[in-house]
């Protein structure tokens, strides 16, 4: 209950905010607001998500802390890129992709009839496993091209944008004399961290990030992770990795997915905090699987 | 028991030699082809520079008699092949996109197979129709013959604009969707513009498909051996309708200059086609 009574309090006072005048000064003040405002939780309430009449996960819910690194392990197949993208509503981008239950977003519904998913996605940014920066875009115009698309800036502002979320996803240094070169011409590490400097631009309150590492060499690996570090600080952070170390270093809580009988849609096995699913698991598959014993 | 590698090898020697057989006769093929091509270009090239000079370039088509050029034709080519582009393509461009897009769906399904039966289709029947909608109310004029090749550009400009544009990875969809982009806006300004250049070299190997195409020109220009600017009232020339005609004169001297009129319309294709490989060559997608 202590939930959602702070949910109802945080409702609060975004509607306080959205009363104060114009959104030009709104957008002022949320910048130089404290860093722990802007990061939202996410609670996710018996969720079932479908591809048409295949039943991919079911009966999901889960608390997802604001400041703090949640990590999604488990088999490959059990659902958990498909449990991530419902969490901003790029599940339903995928033919007949449709979902049951509940996801809430400081307390708002995401699903809800009048939801614009946009919106959504304007404040549950997103990394996807494989880099993907835009073709024809320089670095610096990949770095805003969410911002550029979606409002209006000044120049001045953009280039203090794109040096600031470079250096949060560790990557300025590497590129800082070389902005206007494709965003293509960077090795693979580079751009995921360009990607995650491009999601950072447009100012989320909650990263999803789909195993970001899992294509990339270990220097890369370490480099994103650093960065991750630092971004709990301003924000919510949700990883689906493969990597069970990666998990333990930097998560604060784990959530392990599990298909018990081939078939069956995945089902979130164990949720809790990251020391207890890998020190003392609930469940023995958990165990199995953290222990290395299947996977 | 083993085997040595080396036994066994009766059906390895048949492979080979079949392989080499084989790839012998693609060889001849493809020299055959080539040589085809080469001798219609060389033949052109020989007999057409002959008729260039100043006077080919700058005076009106002639029939008979002496002299004359295609001045009045190229112009009528250009003013035809550009209001043809200015209707085909900007139709053609969106209805691929709607196609790659929003097409999957029947009405995407009938769309596809109206575009592809009409690139198929005889292009002096759509001479003959853009005859029976304009020309029996209007008269010949040069922008009858834009509507007949605006219609044979539009499917092809649909269909290579669809075909690009699904080249385009759903990672870059996904990509700007996730930034909270709105789908139109990510179809304009992140697909398309990975898209373009194959657009845009679509849209080329369109305009070099009409420019020299003489059929539906017939019933809807007529031809002309005068000046005529105006698109909008009276026959016009264009150079292929002037190659066509001319050839089929008895006097050597226009025979000549209908030469001289293949060879342009093979050069005017040839620097479109290569246009259209420059811009391909630099694309994101191809
Ligand atoms: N676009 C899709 N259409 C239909 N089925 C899908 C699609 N994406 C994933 N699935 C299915 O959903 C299940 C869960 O997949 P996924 O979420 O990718 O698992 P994970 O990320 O844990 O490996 C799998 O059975 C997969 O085949
Ligand atoms: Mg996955």
């Amino acid at each position: 209950m202590r939930i959602f009574g702070e949910t109802k309090e945080r409702m609060d006072k975004r509607q306080a905010d959205r009363r104060q005048g114009a959104p030009g000064e709104r957008e002022v003040q949320t910048r130089t607001a404290p860093a722990v405002e802007r990061a939202q939780e996410m609670v996710v309430e018996n969720l079932s998500a479908y591809y048409g009449n295949f039943k991919a996960i079911t009966d999901v819910s889960m608390h997802i802390r604001p400041n703090k690194i949640t990590a999604l392990i488990g088999p490959s197949g059990c659902g958990k890129s498909t449990f991530i993208r419902t969490l901003n509503r790029m599940h339903e981008v995928a033919p007949g992709g449709r979902i049951e239950g509940r996801v809430l977003l400081d307390g708002e519904d995401i699903y809800a009839r009048d939801v614009d998913p946009v919106r959504v996605r304007r404040r549950v940014g997103m990394v996807f496993q494989k880099p993907n920066p835009f073709p024809t875009m320089s670095i610096y115009d990949n770095v805003v091209a969410g911002l550029k698309l979606t409002r209006r800036r000044k120049k001045s502002e953009l280039d203090e944008i794109v040096e600031r979320t470079l250096r949060q996803a560790a990557l300025w240094d590497e590129v800082k004399n070389k902005l206007s070169e494709s965003g293509t011409s960077l090795s693979g590490g580079q751009q995921q961290r360009l990607c995650i400097a491009r999601t950072l631009a447009v100012e989320p309150e909650v990263i999803l990030m789909d195993e970001p590492a899992s294509a990339l060499d270990p220097i890369s690996t370490q480099k994103i992770e650093d960065a991750m570090e630092e971004l709990k600080e301003r924000y919510t952070v949700v990883i689906v990795t493969h990597n069970m170390q990666q998990a333990a270093r930097i998560s604060d809580y784990t959530g392990f997915f599990y298909i018990e009988n081939m078939g069956d849609p995945g089902r979130l096995w164990e949720f809790d905090e990251t020391d207890k699913i890998f020190s003392n698991p609930g469940r023995k598959e958990t165990e199995d699987y953290v222990t290395g014993r299947f996977g | 028991m083993t085997t040595r590698l080396t036994d066994v090898t009766s059906n390895y020697r048949r492979r080979k030699l079949v392989d080499s057989v084989m790839t012998g006769v693609a060889y001849v093929c493809t020299a055959v082809a080539v040589a085809a091509l080469g001798f219609v270009l060389f033949y052109v090239v020989v007999r057409g520079l002959g008729a260039w000079n100043l006077e080919f370039f700058t005076s009106t088509t002639k029939y008979f008699g002496e002299g004359g050029g295609i001045a009045n034709a190229l112009y009528g080519t250009a003013v035809i092949v550009a209001f043809a582009a200015l209707m085909g393509v900007p139709v053609g461009i969106m209805a691929g996109i709607y196609l790659a897009e929003y097409g999957e769906n029947r009405l995407g399904n009938v769309v596809r197979f109206v575009a592809d039966t009409m690139t198929g289709f005889p292009s002096i029947v759509l001479g003959l129709f853009v005859y029976g909608l304009l020309v029996l109310a209007y008269g010949f004029h040069g922008f009858a013959g834009s509507v007949a090749l605006a219609v044979m550009m539009l499917p092809i400009v649909a269909r290579t604009t669809e075909e690009i544009i699904r080249l385009v990875p759903d990672s870059i969809r996904e990509a700007s969707l996730a930034l909270g982009v709105p789908r139109w806006k990510t179809i304009l300004r992140v697909v398309i513009p990975t898209a373009m250049s194959g657009i845009i070299t679509g849209v080329i190997l369109a305009l070099a498909r009409v420019a020299g195409e003489t059929a539906p020109l017939i019933f809807t220009i007529l031809g002309n051996q005068f000046w005529n600017t105006d698109p909008f009232s009276g026959a016009m020339a264009a150079v292929s309708l002037f190659v066509f005609e001319a050839s089929k004169s008895p006097y050597e001297a226009v025979q000549q200059t209908a030469w001289g009129g293949a060879l342009v319309l093979v050069l005017i294709v040839l620097v479109l086609n290569l246009t259209a490989r420059f811009i391909a060559s630099r694309g994101s997608v191809r």
